[in-house]
């Protein structure tokens, strides 16, 4: 049969149920405080590297908690890790420990490290 | 029937205080009031507009003052509660000025007090001449003039959200719950004192659970072009030319975002009242973790305090708005009328 160079493209769905949650599980179980974020921007709107790139500490929250990691790994690596978000945070979330510990995750169970 | 008897002293001049004296005055009890301030009314009096409907402030301080127009009640002015105490069935209060009070009972209407703004440095109020709060501006609606500090009128307003409020980093994880409606009123009044003003309301999440509060929302942006950004401002700096610029995160852009100001107007809180903590501490009273008084039982019991006899109205409890604060005194006068008449063992 011919064969038109169609390929099937993946959904832009987020398939909730399939995606990898053990790199969040990782973080959650460390710092705690990261369910605790309700995506106001503070961090994301302080942040230099955010100014200059596109890495939105915020963003990279909510990926995290819908399994996105793919979004994240490359992303994550920009954060200098100054912790100017975990000042202006309303709700204490140590933002900078996350980035830390989503390293650490991405290295154990990707085996990549960031 | 138990005859019903007693003096009650009430704390506070503000709206659940006025309401509370003149229904327990009507209800034939003799009623002390005391008002720190010379004047009665509490925030009311430094208010122009109230939400939704708008209706003038001065209406209310009118319709509460006939409240108390009434002789089985007591006013005092200029004065405070420094002390209160229980001895057997009666409660000794002592005020400021050295009086002592007896009282049956007591209800404490000790109010709150307005976040304070200049805690939060990084918004710069009190540093930057246009960083105001919406107190401050409630005061220039009051005048009918709006302007900046070199007379000239903003062109670009934006209001901040949830200043003192779900804010971890000054201690108070509760919602004011009144700023967001109070956002959307006053950035309506200011389009209607200046139509071509700019104006933003940066919000974390826009809370307007109260009757027509959300059809005030919508007349904001259908009829007055207010814009609505999601993010929270981060930090506010001026420019060489003394204009606000403001960092904030849009976050359903998901984009930093930066934007030049006349005026930021800065949604301020509310928090427990100074006298009200005193109060909590010399009469060993419970508070919550927000630091209000903590009301014995959340849905049948928000008027009880934990001693039997001295019960609570209004927001020194928790952020209410007039018409909640005004229902929360008529609860408080039903129990303590009810209290007098069969529970003073």
């Amino acid at each position: 049969m011919e064969k038109f160079g169609f390929t099937l493209s993946k959904a832009r769905v987020i398939d909730y149920d399939n995606n990898d949650r053990r790199i969040v599980d990782f973080i959650i179980e460390r710092e705690p405080s990261l369910n605790s974020c309700i995506e106001c921007g503070g961090c994301s709107a302080t942040c230099t590297t955010g100014n200059f790139t596109n890495f939105s500490l915020r963003e990279i929250h909510i990926l995290l908690k819908r399994g996105e990691n793919e979004l994240v790994r490359n992303k994550i690596r920009h954060c200098m890790l100054c912790g100017k978000c975990s000042l202006v945070c309303p709700r204490g979330v140590n933002t900078r420990n996350v980035v830390f510990l989503a390293r650490q995750a991405f290295q154990k169970y990707d085996n990549y490290a960031v | 029937m138990p005859e019903m008897t007693g003096d009650v002293v009430v704390v506070g001049g503000g709206t659940a205080g006025m309401e509370a004296a003149g229904q327990l005055a009507k209800a034939g009890i003799s009623v002390t009031l005391i008002e720190k301030q010379k004047d009665m009314g509490g925030h009311l009096k430094e208010w122009h507009h109230l939400f939704p409907d708008r209706r003038s402030s001065i209406e209310v301080i009118t319709y509460l003052k006939s409240q108390i127009d009434n002789n089985n009640i007591k006013l005092i002015t200029g004065d405070t509660v420094g002390g209160l105490e229980k001895k057997g069935n009666e409660f000794i209060l002592s005020t400021g000025s050295g009086k002592e009070i007896r009282a049956d009972a007591v209800l404490l209407a000790t109010g709150f007090d307005l976040f304070r703004s200049e805690r939060k440095e990084e918004y710069g109020y009190g540093i930057y001449d246009n960083v105001i709060t919406s107190a401050d501006l409630e005061a220039m609606f009051r005048e009918k003039e709006i302007k900046l500090k070199n007379g000239e009128k903003p062109n670009k307003t934006g209001f901040l959200h949830c200043v003192g409020s779900r804010d971890e980093k000054v201690g108070n994880l509760y919602c004011s719950k009144l700023c967001c409606v109070t956002a959307v009123k006053q950035a309506i009044e200011l389009k209607e004192h200046l139509i071509d003003c700019k104006v933003f309301c940066f919000y974390m999440d826009m809370r307007m659970g109260g009757a027509l509060y959300e059809e005030l929302y919508r007349e904001a942006q259908e009829k007055y072009g207010i814009n609505f950004i999601r993010g929270k401002i981060s930090e506010v700096s001026v420019n060489i030319n003394n204009k606000l610029i403001i960092k904030a995160e849009d976050t359903l852009a998901g984009r930093p975002l930066k934007m030049e100001l006349d005026m930021l107007v800065l949604m301020a809180g509310m928090e427990m009242s100074a006298e009200g903590t005193k109060l909590a501490e010399s009469g060993k009273l419970k508070t919550g973790e927000n630091r209000f008084f903590a009301s014995a039982d959340h849905h049948f019991g928000s008027n009880i305090s934990n001693i039997r006899g001295l019960f609570y109205a209004g927001t020194c409890t928790a952020p209410m708005n007039i018409s909640e604060t005004i229902s929360h005194a008529r609860g408080a006068v039903d129990e303590i009328i009810d209290y007098l008449k069969n529970g003073k063992k």
